[in-house]
């Protein structure tokens, strides 16, 4: 019963202008219904004493159990009482009953748990322990025990009801308050040398009352269904005085010969406390998405440029093992995330990815997996590998023949599985291996990433593993399928740097090995040079560069690539300074018209604003989407 | 883990002293004597100085206090101010009622919740629509708001199961479950709709973790990342907060109780709360509590059992 008040709220009800929150709950019609039925009812019952047609104890025994009439709207009950009077009176009893079990529980967990949040340390911890056993005791206990007293009464248990909720308001209100803490206008405030109290008071308290209003409605609805349910059991309540829960009572007690009454009182009830419900979800939902719609105001700085599509085509040469022809991926709305990415990857080959993040790197990549994430979809374009067309992302199924190691191994591989069983689903996945051999086979891959001790390690789970040693069973599971080509999406970028050197070591060694091509995703011009044949330059979801390793690092035909070199501590242009690329990568959507690149260039001129410009093929295998890329060759010849 | 448990067990050990002493402390501390309450208004002052005599009432609060905490644990928890039947006796012959009451539904509805939940995570709108209405239609009705509906439907319509009553199960196995039938459904419909709500929302967060990713690209079938990846990580905390609802779950069976007429613990308290037989509430109460105890131990024992990280802390 108490449960639905006992969860916490997600973290981002925080921060949200009343505004927004206000325009954002205008569009939830179910929490508005909500919000006005329940102002309907309150109104209502305050209004009893005018508005009802009788008292609430006007016993007629001439119309005993009528149904509903003209003279009774809503019918009478056993002792010819009115039932619609006494549904308006008994409400002032349940509305009081909410008021002072919500106040109690306000007057002891809120400032309890503000303090407990910003002083922390030894009061927090004896707070904490206090609301875990309060959390613990079975409401109802509590409730009937105050019942059994002698001083024991409707007030008495609606404040004992008030006090258990108390320790679940704590939580929230510490758990809203904690993060607001290190936030940097309490800081300051506290610098300037305001009081603990005003603090709490003006900075903290506006930040946490979101998460309270949603848990205080919440916990209404819950108080509404505990009150009727004592009041049902004929406590707190005498029988001449109305009380929602007693007239339920009543009506169970004639349930053969009217069950008419049962009607209006329960579903008088029902409504209500499912108002208290849903106005509680609309309020978190609608916090929920003014902040979020704050935040994304405040991201989307430009306006979005036109987007065309490019023309220019790969066409698939003999041989490649992998070939993208044009892919575009887009999110839910169509909005472009990348456009027209082409290129091949040999047999064997291993093929770098290069770009800052946000280019579209790693989209790339799950695009050739087939397993777009949630939310994006394949816009154009086609992926064949090994002479058929594959690629249905977004479908959750994968193209066969291709492993994928994941860029944070400690996130990527399940908690609750040993390395050992984890390795030999897979396995068993791709072969009709029973148990026992699948482990073996398990044993072996672990051996071929160099794993030193396979079978201690194999019982192990993941979390008990070094960043080095997770990465190395993601690349053995990812071997486990037998690949031709190995998807590795900046594989080293979480790992150590004598650790990042080992498991590149692999990767090479294991490419020889297994005669496996490798497509590796990095913004690293080191792993690329020290890892593969031919790199592909990314930038804004384009391709923007493409060519031999040693080309573009000689000799780079773009100048995003040859900025992005020199913006690289390790591969720096010998005598050049190490540069910062000015500016930042466009956000998709905001990407300008003709060149992307052309608001950070120091080439940009206005034809690279013209239009769109083209991946152009050059000989010996090379491509540039640069207007300008002659000027940059007699640069270099220079 | 170890030190995990014993932190726990501790808590537990304070929780089971400390409820039933809620009780006990609330009685002294309220004005008015319990003994006057019992005799009601017409009793003479000597009539009721008797009674305090007899009842222990008029020692010290402190002396008071240590009787009862000695009796407590030498598991004596008094005599019924009402018949002066044992409170043991009164608790042993309710408590299995209680038991099936209880036990049956959280089964059911965690069973039933914990498939609904993966439906409708994995099979569209369509469950996943009846399942927020059934949750919402869970919170908003109470417990014994379904319980009389039941009656009506099946009892008093229907006349296919019993309105009222228990058979117990030596008498006849048959009766007795179809003496259950509505309470189960009663108290369990709520649970289940909200254990179906958690686990949908858990799975639906564990499938867009990274490792689930990771799995599907290294070819794992849909089936196993459902069933052996997505389910047993989101069982991690549903399991927790089946742990949590059991609290709510018997405040419910209070309610499902009365209307039943199941001669159970709730019914016994309900009985107690209005003739203020605090002996029987404190003996109750304890029980209760233990009960709450006993499942949250559960829980964190299978949440162990879930999660290798939690084994492995020491």
């Amino acid at each position: 019963m108490t449960a639905a008040a006992t969860g916490p709220p997600p973290a981002e009800i925080r921060g949200a202008s009343w505004r927004a929150f206000a325009r954002s709950f205008r569009r939830h019609w179910l929490g508005m219904t909500a919000a006005a039925f329940l102002l309907l009812v309150l109104m209502a019952c305050l209004a009893a004493p005018i508005i009802a047609p009788y008292p609430p104890d006007a016993e007629d025994l001439s119309s005993v159990l009528s149904g509903p009439s003209l003279h009774h709207l809503l019918g009478t009950d056993q002792l010819g009482e009115d039932v619609l009077s006494r549904l308006l009176y008994g409400g002032v009893i349940s509305i009081e009953g909410i008021g002072e079990a919500l106040g109690v529980a306000v007057v002891l967990g809120v400032p309890s748990g503000l303090l407990s949040a910003y002083r922390g340390r030894a009061l927090d911890a004896v707070l904490g322990r206090v609301a875990d056993l309060g959390l613990a005791i079975p409401a109802i206990v509590i409730l009937l025990m105050v019942f059994a007293l002698p001083v024991g009464g409707e007030t008495a248990a609606m404040m004992a009801l008030g006090f258990i909720y108390a320790p679940s308001i704590y939580r929230i209100v510490r758990g809203a308050a904690l993060p607001l803490r290190e936030a940097e206008y309490v800081t300051n405030a506290r610098m300037v040398g305001v009081s603990t109290p005003r603090i709490l008071w003006r900075h903290i308290l506006p930040g946490v009352a979101g998460p309270l209003a949603v848990n205080l409605t919440l916990t209404a609805g819950v108080t509404l269904t505990v009150q009727t349910g004592l009041n049902y059991l004929g406590l707190g309540v005498s029988p001449p005085t109305p009380s929602w829960g007693g007239m339920i009572g009543d009506a169970q007690s004639v349930l053969d010969q009217q069950p008419w009454l049962l009607v209006p009182t329960g579903l008088t009830v029902a409504l209500t406390i499912l108002s208290f419900a849903l106005l509680g979800d609309a309020i978190r939902d609608s916090l929920a998405e003014a902040w979020s719609l704050e935040t994304r105001r405040a991201r989307a700085g430009r306006a979005a440029g036109k987007v065309t599509e490019p023309q220019a085509v790969h066409a698939a040469g003999p041989g490649a093992l992998l070939s993208l022809r044009g892919i575009s991926v887009s999110d839910r709305t169509g909005r472009p995330l990348t456009t027209d990415v082409s290129f091949e990857v040999k047999a064997g080959e291993a093929v770098g990815v290069v770009g800052e993040s946000g280019c579209g790197k790693t989209l790339t990549a799950l695009a050739v997996v087939g397993l777009l994430p949630p939310g994006t979809r394949l816009a154009g374009g086609q992926c064949w590998f090994d002479g058929e067309r594959r690629l249905s992302p977004g479908q959750g199924k994968r193209t066969p023949g291709i492993g994928y190691v994941a860029q944070d191994p400690a996130v990527s591989l399940d908690p609750c599985f040993t390395v050992g069983s984890a390795i030999a689903e897979v396995v068993r996945a791709h072969s009709h291996l029973r148990r026992s051999a699948a482990r073996s086979h398990a044993l072996e891959l672990m051996a071929s990433v160099r794993i030193a001790a396979p079978a201690e390690v194999a019982r192990l789970y993941p979390h008990q593993l070094s960043g080095g040693l997770a990465q190395r069973v993601q690349i053995a599971m990812a071997l486990a399928s037998e690949p031709r080509l190995l998807v590795a999406d900046e594989p080293t970028t979480a790992l150590d740097v004598t650790i990042q050197a080992e498991v590149l070591d692999l990767l090479r060694a294991l490419r020889a090995e297994r005669k496996m091509a490798l497509l590796l995703i990095t913004h690293d011009w080191g792993v690329v040079a020290g890892t593969c044949d031919r790199a592909v330059v990314m930038y804004a979801g384009q391709v923007v560069e493409e060519g031999t390793v040693t080309q573009l690092i000689r000799d780079p035909l773009h100048p995003y690539t040859r900025a992005l070199l020199r913006a690289n501590p390790q591969r720096r242009v010998p005598g050049g300074k190490l540069l910062a690329i000015p500016g930042t990568v466009p956000v998709p959507g905001s990407w300008v018209p003709g060149c992307r690149f052309a608001p950070r260039c120091s080439l940009a001129a206005d034809d690279c604003r013209a239009g769109d410009v083209t991946l152009t093929g050059l000989a010996d295998g090379r491509a540039t989407r640069c207007v300008h890329y002659a000027e940059l060759i007699a640069e270099a010849s220079r | 883990m170890a030190r995990l448990l014993l932190r726990r067990l501790a808590l537990c050990v304070v929780l089971i002293v400390l409820v039933p002493s809620i009780t006990f402390f609330f009685e002294a501390i309220t004005p008015g004597n319990v003994a006057s309450l019992l005799l009601g208004t017409n009793a003479t002052r000597q009539e009721v100085q008797q009674l305090s005599a007899r009842l222990g009432l008029d020692q010290p609060l402190y002396e008071q206090y240590w009787h009862w905490l000695a009796r407590l644990f030498t598991g004596n928890l008094g005599t019924a101010y009402l018949n002066g039947e044992p409170v043991t006796a009164v608790i042993g012959q309710r408590l299995p009622v209680t038991l099936s009451v209880l036990g049956g539904s959280l089964i059911l509805a965690s069973i039933l919740g914990v498939g609904l939940g993966v439906a409708s995570a994995t099979r569209g709108r369509v469950i996943a629509r009846t399942v927020d209405v059934g949750s919402i239609i869970g919170i908003a009705a109470p417990s014994f708001w379904i319980a009389i509906g039941l009656v009506l439907l099946f009892a008093v319509t229907l006349r296919v199961l019993p309105a009222t009553g228990y058979v117990t199960f030596n008498a006849s196995p048959l009766q007795w479950l179809r003496s259950l039938i509505l309470p189960w459904i009663a108290l369990g419909l709520g649970l289940m709709t909200f254990i179906a709500k958690q686990t949908r929302d858990q799975m639906l967060a564990v499938l867009n973790r990274d490792f689930i990713r990771t799995l599907r690209a290294n070819g794992v079938s849909q089936r196993s990342i459902i069933f052996r990846h997505a389910l047993r990580n989101a069982g991690i905390p549903v399991v927790t907060m089946i742990g949590l609802s059991f609290v709510g779950a018997l405040s419910g069976s209070v309610f499902v109780e009365q209307v039943f007429v199941l001669p159970g613990l709730g019914s016994e308290l309900v009985l107690a709360a209005t003739t203020h037989d605090l002996p029987v509430i404190e003996g109750i109460s304890l029980v209760f509590t233990i009960m709450v105890v006993v499942v949250s131990l559960a829980a964190d024992l299978m949440y162990a059992a879930l999660d290798p990280r939690v084994r492995s802390v020491r």
